[in-house]
């Protein structure tokens, strides 16, 4: 860590929680399931690719994010529609080589790409909401050795918040999993 | 080339046996280092300022011939009654469709679980971008007053007017324009890890501060995974019909009219399959160099090169098959119009321009029927070009022959294009190179995150559970490789 400048010296630093490091993705989702199992809520892994297995390791509960997705194709679809259907068939008729004013057949392009962009939209969006992104500060970025996280390195963390917390305790039980290293993170 | 006695190494002679999509020493943080080395090296190499002072100067030449155009007219380039569209419709039409592959790799070989796209998928990715913008241009330039394009937008205006939304042109401006953000969206969402690590190995403040913004505070959080994954499927789910959405509806901008040798119901298919076709050309002509320059043969193997050209292939019969429905259909339909434009087109004043994409699009791929092409960057590289040409001119054949020569032999003519056409064709390709190489300069060129997933070591130690890291072969060999290793 950094020496601490003016703004940070104002206050006390706080205990946001422990980093223990594991070696591979094995160690890890062994490690995960025992932390579930202890009861932990406040906890996250970390690890420079989607493991497959670790939502259930991790006890995740599936995403809520495909019923956005979901929300947001029926609104373009209905916008999409809508849109074809006031504009040529209803506020300002023109004729044109004697096309009916509003033909769904015609109408399908528009009410589709409509569907699939506020679909996506949707699912892009919800994506950067639900992981509170932009987040450019968290406590965990600065930990040692945590720049490996999106390289080849494994993290648990258990926060301080978590009611089954305790500094000594906690700290204790990641080593007995077979962490590398356990470090404090400060906040 | 270094590539040839590889090559042999990795070919998979025994066909129940998959070769690993990573070849030789490679851990986790070599995969890293490999990638994120070519971006962080302080300057690029020699070949790269050769490359870019090429392809800046033909974007330049672009900007230049734009600028001539609005200030000159559309009088300046050969279109005339009765053939309005030339090059600009052919270069909207070949450029959009060279973006077609970049989907198909990212959206549709994710959906069908093939591993092998990792290596390829952000190289093509960006490829569909910077393809798009080149296409997006066209239509846009040729207008013949382009500050009205807004125009096209459904808003509320003082002419108190909508856009006619009965007409395919329409259609063809929601299409790529949403064609070009889902590709933008799905694009950065795939990158945003790969640009975190970048950010975590950044050395100075302006990379670390330029990085940590684009990758939006990303720190690998199994959390944030879960929900990536979910993401990540759902929009390759929505790209799927979105990419062959894209193509039919710019072929209805052709089949939708009544004019002879367009009006026809093989169209939105026939069109998909030559984008796709099209597209993995590009994509090899482009990736063999680079692979090749930057040494990385290890993660984009002859597999990766073997896969496309056997999709190249079967999309070029795919295409070819329909060039063959084409003429049936004009002899069955007993339609005179339609039988004298397809004769016409093979015999008539555009002839030359016929059996070149005869050549390049029924010939030249039939190659790739024999391994050692497959196999030979080289000669991959030759083909790829060849269909390229092959392709842009079978757009120019299509909308040229049956524009030229239509009902009324009083009305027909010769189209043949100005030097600013030809320049803003050559031009067009500057702009495209010039992304390309600012990507390969700045941006994370392979998807990092997602090769680590494919390889052994991301998933090997859990046994029975076969993970996104188990690849080498199905369940029978897993139970060989154990007794290979000495276990039960």
């Amino acid at each position: 860590m950094s020496e601490p400048t003016a703004a940070t010296a104002a206050r006390a630093p706080r205990t946001w929680g422990l980093l223990a490091e594991f070696d591979t993705v094995g160690a890890l989702l062994a490690a995960l399931e025992k932390v579930r199992d202890a009861g932990y809520v406040a906890f996250d892994a970390y690890a420079p690719f989607p493991i497959h297995g670790l939502d259930e390791s991790m006890g995740i509960r599936m995403s809520r994010l495909p019923w956005l997705v979901a929300a947001g194709g029926a609104t373009g679809a209905a916008a999409g529609l809508l849109l074809q259907w006031w504009t040529n068939g209803f506020d300002y008729k023109y004729l044109v080589s004697g096309k009916p004013f509003f033909g769904l057949p015609a109408a399908i392009p528009i009410t589709f790409e409509l569907t699939v962009l506020l679909a996506s939209l949707g699912a892009f969006i919800g994506l950067l909401v639900a992981n509170r992104f932009p987040e450019l500060y968290h406590p965990v970025l600065p930990a040692r050795g945590f720049a490996r996280a999106t390289t080849d390195g494994f993290f648990i963390s258990v926060e301080a918040r978590d009611p089954a917390f305790d500094a000594v305790g906690t700290r204790e039980f990641l080593e007995k999993l077979g962490a590398k290293q356990v470090e404090k993170v400060e906040d | 080339m270094s590539s040839v006695p590889l090559s042999l190494l990795e070919a998979a002679e025994d066909p129940r046996r998959r070769p690993p999509l990573v070849l030789g020493d490679n851990d986790f943080a070599s995969v890293t280092e490999k990638v994120c080395g070519i971006v962080e090296r302080p300057r690029p190499p020699l070949a790269w300022y050769i490359a870019f002072a090429v392809s800046s100067a033909l974007t330049a030449l672009l900007v230049a011939m734009l600028a001539y155009l609005f200030l000159a007219g559309i009088g300046v380039w050969g279109l005339n009654i009765p053939v309005g569209w030339g090059f600009d419709i052919t270069n909207f039409v070949f450029w959009v469709g060279i973006g077609h592959a970049g989907t198909l790799i990212s959206a549709i070989l994710f959906l069908f679980r093939q591993k092998w796209r990792t290596g390829i998928n952000r190289f093509a990715e960006a490829m569909t971008i910077f393809a798009v913008i080149c296409a997006g241009m066209f239509p846009a330039i040729h207008t013949g007053r382009p500050w009205f394009d807004y125009w096209l937008f459904p808003y509320p205006n003082q002419m108190q007017v909508w856009p006619n939304f009965r007409s395919p042109l329409i259609w063809d401006v929601f299409a790529v324009s949403t064609y070009f953000t889902v590709s933008l969206m799905f694009w950065y969402t795939g990158m945003i890890p790969d640009l975190a690590t970048l950010r975590d190995r950044a050395t100075t403040r302006l990379r670390r501060i330029v990085y940590g913004v684009l990758s939006l505070g990303w720190r690998g959080s199994g959390r944030h995974w879960h929900r990536y994954e979910r993401v990540y499927l759902l929009l390759a789910a929505l790209a799927t019909p979105l990419v062959l959405s894209v193509h039919s509806v710019v072929s209805f901008d052709f089949a939708v009219s009544q004019l002879p040798g367009w009006h026809s119901t093989i169209f939105p298919p026939y069109f998909v399959a030559g984008a796709i076709f099209s597209g993995f050309a590009m994509v090899l002509t482009l990736l063999i160099p680079v692979r090749s320059f930057f040494h990385l043969e290890e993660l984009i193997t002859t597999r990766h090169l073997e896969n496309m050209a056997k999709i190249t292939l079967a999309t070029g019969l795919i295409v070819a098959y329909s060039y063959g429905i084409e003429f049936f259909m004009a002899w069955y339909s007993g339609n005179p119009y339609e039988k004298f434009t397809l004769a016409n087109r093979a015999l008539g004043p555009y002839a030359w321009a016929f059996w070149i994409v005869l050549f390049c699009n029924v010939v030249v791929p039939q190659a790739l029927w024999f391994k050692r092409p497959r196999t030979t960057p080289w000669m991959l590289v030759g083909i790829s070009i060849l269909i390229n040409v092959g392709m842009w001119f079978e757009r120019f054949v299509i909308i040229v022959t049956s524009l030229s020569r239509d009902f009324i032999p009083s009305s027909w003519g010769y189209y043949k294009p100005t030097w600013v056409e030809l320049c803003t064709l050559a031009g067009s390709f500057g702009l495209f190179l010039t992304l390309f190489l600012l990507f390969l300069r700045f941006g994370p060129m392979i998807a990092m995150a997602e090769i680590k997933s494919v390889m052994p070591a991301a998933g090997l130690e859990r046994g029975p559970h076969r993970g996104h890291g188990q690849y080498w072969g199905e369940i029978p060999h897993q139970h060989e490789r154990r007794q290979e290793e000495g276990q039960p």
